[in-house]
């Protein structure tokens, strides 16, 4: 095996066998970060069901209740706890892969491993969060499918609900990597993603349901944002009402391509020479 | 001759000043609004110092330099199984040199080829996480070392035997003392099994008992034909593991070949060679300090090379500023390899006080003949109140040589006997002790 260290390698080459090779230590990484958040916790994994949960309560109150926001037609619990479970796996891929850099600083200086199993070990870990999200979401899909009069149609496309997952973890990643490499440079953007996430968030259609826009102009702001056509599809797929368009789908896997892929290569052009400006 | 493990070719590093230590927009805009207004920029940068390497740049930064590299055309090459020694003082770029070739970053110029598995211990323990068990742990800092979970499985239970922690591998690192910590971490990166490893001073970390134990580990595998990187400034380390030399200063390679070579041509740049030092002229700062100081016979002439059989003088002239009752002289004898020979003190076989008034006066103190081994040796001195605070201190200012003339020990030359030379009776007994 023979490894040649030069200056100015070419950022758009991806070492893929690499990264397979230190497949162990993207598993090891997921395991401690699964395992090391709720250690010396009473509840302990229960917490990752139990925030989103509260969360949509939250929603279904004030969003719902109070100030009587439309779900178009579905059960309003449904319709908030999609919203959020798949917002929170989104904004979650988001925010740490963003951290790649600087929460692992004292790592990357030490020791040579493909920089890129950090940020995809985050992917991977929020992608475990998810998963029990799921398994609480279907509880209450179910129930509210066989036990309740509400109008439930899901599509024969929830088959393809794996893809939107692996879309929404690539937009996720995509960003993430973006601020991770600009994140070494300048810091203040670490402080600037909680607002970004915030902001976009409603900008999303997680508390309110896209057939709400109506002007045009708003209605193309809404779709060029990749995630309402991730959650509007979701919607759509588990209950049969949400609004899905050709423009919204192209422009949302066709803006989530481009900023993975030119994330990617950022991310490499920064990882070769990070630690000397961290 | 076989292909190198690793060929350095013209490798270069240079940071660029300025651009570094703006970490946030606040310091950018900071940064720039100084340039417009004319001021110089740099006053306002947030200074990040952790290396020597770094605390160099600063300084090239203060004189006005935009460009430092810590790295100058360095090449040089590294044949399977040889031990190789990194020396250099602190800011050399030792440390750059294995973070470029354990790929952490980039180099700016140049190449290096390096052929088979490279393992790298710039530090023990990377990866730990304090909430993880002892176990989890393992195979944490096993797979960010280049491990795979099936080879750390293969070898856990030597790893965990080596570590002599059987008992608490299930506990949470936090819980545990730092030399447990270091002893695991040290267990897994014994454990490792690359063809090429690269070490820096890894062992400064741990007791005496500890580093013992990281040189045998790291004898043995370089006994096992495997090529070794070391960068280290325990020159006794790398005089006795190392088969080859590379000396740093500057970024740049000034001598290399055998290790033992390499140690005394580096003590030799960076050894006073004086038997004799002045510090008169600097100002003095406290209330005593030292003015002139050296080694010289028994008869007063001064001298810095002796014979095994000839008594040594060591004088000092201290002139004292200020009267400080409780002032203590202390004099440390190192040999080259940095091991501390013994100390003396003032009060040894003195009472009272010697800096009661300002004044000057010289002191004398005598090592007796035949007492320590043929090698060279350095001074350290201190003017000091004991456990309180050190008034004046001179490190290693003076050095002189005891030359092989027919000691005791003289069967054994060149072999590392000890520091001193003993004459002990000798009985025969007619029972035994019980």
């Amino acid at each position: 095996m023979q490894t040649i260290i030069k200056a100015n390698q070419s950022f758009w080459r991806i070492n893929v066998r690499e990264l397979f090779e230190y497949r162990d230590l993207l598993w090891m990484l997921v395991i401690r970060d699964l395992t090391s958040i709720y250690k010396q916790t009473i509840l302990g994994p229960l917490w990752f069901i139990i925030q989103p949960l509260i969360t949509t309560v939250v929603f279904t109150v004030i969003f719902g209740k109070v100030a009587n926001v439309s779900t178009d037609g579905m059960p309003q619990l449904i319709f908030y706890m999609l919203g959020t479970v798949l917002w929170n796996f989104f904004a979650g891929c988001m925010t740490q892969s963003s951290n790649s850099f600087v929460s692992n600083s004292s790592v990357l200086t030490k020791v040579y491993f493909p920089r890129l199993v950090i940020p995809l070990s985050a992917v991977f870990t929020n992608l475990a969060h998810f998963a029990l999200n799921l398994v609480m979401f279907f509880g209450f899909y179910f129930y509210f499918l066989f036990f309740t009069t509400a109008i439930l149609q899901p599509r024969w496309a929830l088959a393809l609900f794996p893809l939107l997952v692996f879309q929404c973890s690539l937009l996720g990643l995509g960003v993430g990597l973006w601020v991770a490499a600009l994140t070494t440079k300048y810091r203040d953007l670490r402080f600037a993603l909680t607002f970004l996430t915030q902001i976009w968030m409603y900008a999303t259609p997680i508390v309110y349901p896209a057939s709400l826009v109506v002007r045009p102009s708003m209605k193309l702001l809404l779709w060029s944002n990749p995630m309402s056509f991730v959650v509007e599809c979701a919607r759509w797929m588990f209950t049969g009402s949400g609004t899905i368009t050709a423009i919204g789908a192209s422009l949302s896997i066709g803006i989530t391509l481009l900023l993975v892929v030119s994330g990617l290569f950022m991310f490499n052009r920064v990882q070769r020479t990070f630690v000397d400006t961290i | 001759m076989s292909t190198p493990s690793i060929s350095v070719r013209n490798l270069s590093k240079c940071y660029t000043l300025g651009a570094i230590g703006r970490h946030t927009l606040v310091d950018e805009v900071q940064y720039w609004w100084h340039k417009i207004r004319g001021q110089d920029p740099r006053q306002h940068m947030t200074k990040i110092g952790h290396t020597a390497t770094e605390a160099r740049r600063a300084e090239a930064e203060q004189m006005g330099a935009d460009q430092f590299w810590a790295l100058n055309d360095v090449s040089f090459d590294i044949h399977p199984g040889e031990v190789v020694g990194i020396i250099g003082r602190n800011g050399a770029g030792k440390s750059t040199l294995l973070k470029i070739l354990s790929r952490i970053t980039e180099p700016t110029h140049g190449e290096a080829l390096i052929n088979g598995r490279v393992g790298s211990l710039l530090e023990v323990g990377t990866g730990f996480h304090p909430e993880l068990t002892g176990r989890e742990n393992v195979f944490m800092n096993g797979t960010i070392l280049g491990m795979n979970k099936r080879e750390i499985a293969a070898k856990f239970d030597e790893i965990i035997a080596f570590s002599e922690l059987e008992k608490f591998i299930d506990t949470p690192v936090k819980r545990y003392s730092s030399g447990m910590y270091v002893r695991l971490a040290f267990a897994v990166a014994a454990h490792l099994e690359p063809e090429i490893l690269l070490i820096d001073e890894v062992l400064a970390v741990g007791d005496v008992n500890f580093q013992r134990k990281c040189l045998a580990k790291m004898k043995e595998v370089s006994e096992g034909g495997r090529t070794i990187l070391f960068v280290s400034h325990n020159m006794g380390a790398i005089a006795n593991l190392c088969t080859k030399g590379v000396i740093l200063t500057q970024g740049r390679v000034v001598g290399c070949g055998a290790a033992t070579e390499c140690v005394k041509e580096y003590l030799g740049m960076t050894l006073p060679s004086t038997a004799y030092s002045d510090f008169s002229t600097e100002a003095s700062k406290d209330a005593a300090r030292f003015l002139r100081c050296g080694v010289c016979a028994a008869d007063g002439r001064l001298k810095g090379q002796f014979c095994v059989d000839d008594p040594i003088r060591f004088f000092m002239t201290v002139e004292v500023l200020e009267a400080v009752q409780d002032a203590e002289i202390s004099v440390r004898i190192e040999d080259v390899f940095g091991r501390i020979v013994c100390t003396s003190n003032w009060s040894d076989q003195n009472s009272g006080a010697w800096a009661d008034r300002a004044g000057r006066m010289t002191w004398a103190m005598d090592i007796p003949a035949v007492f320590l081994a043929p090698n060279n040796y350095l001074v350290t001195m201190a003017i000091h109140q004991p456990r309180k605070r050190i008034i004046d201190l001179r490190e290693r200012v003076i050095k002189f040589e005891v030359s092989e003339t027919g000691g005791p020990m003289w069967k054994y030359h060149g072999n590392d006997y000890g520091a001193v030379l003993v004459q002990w009776p000798w009985r025969r007994l007619e029972r035994e002790p019980c």
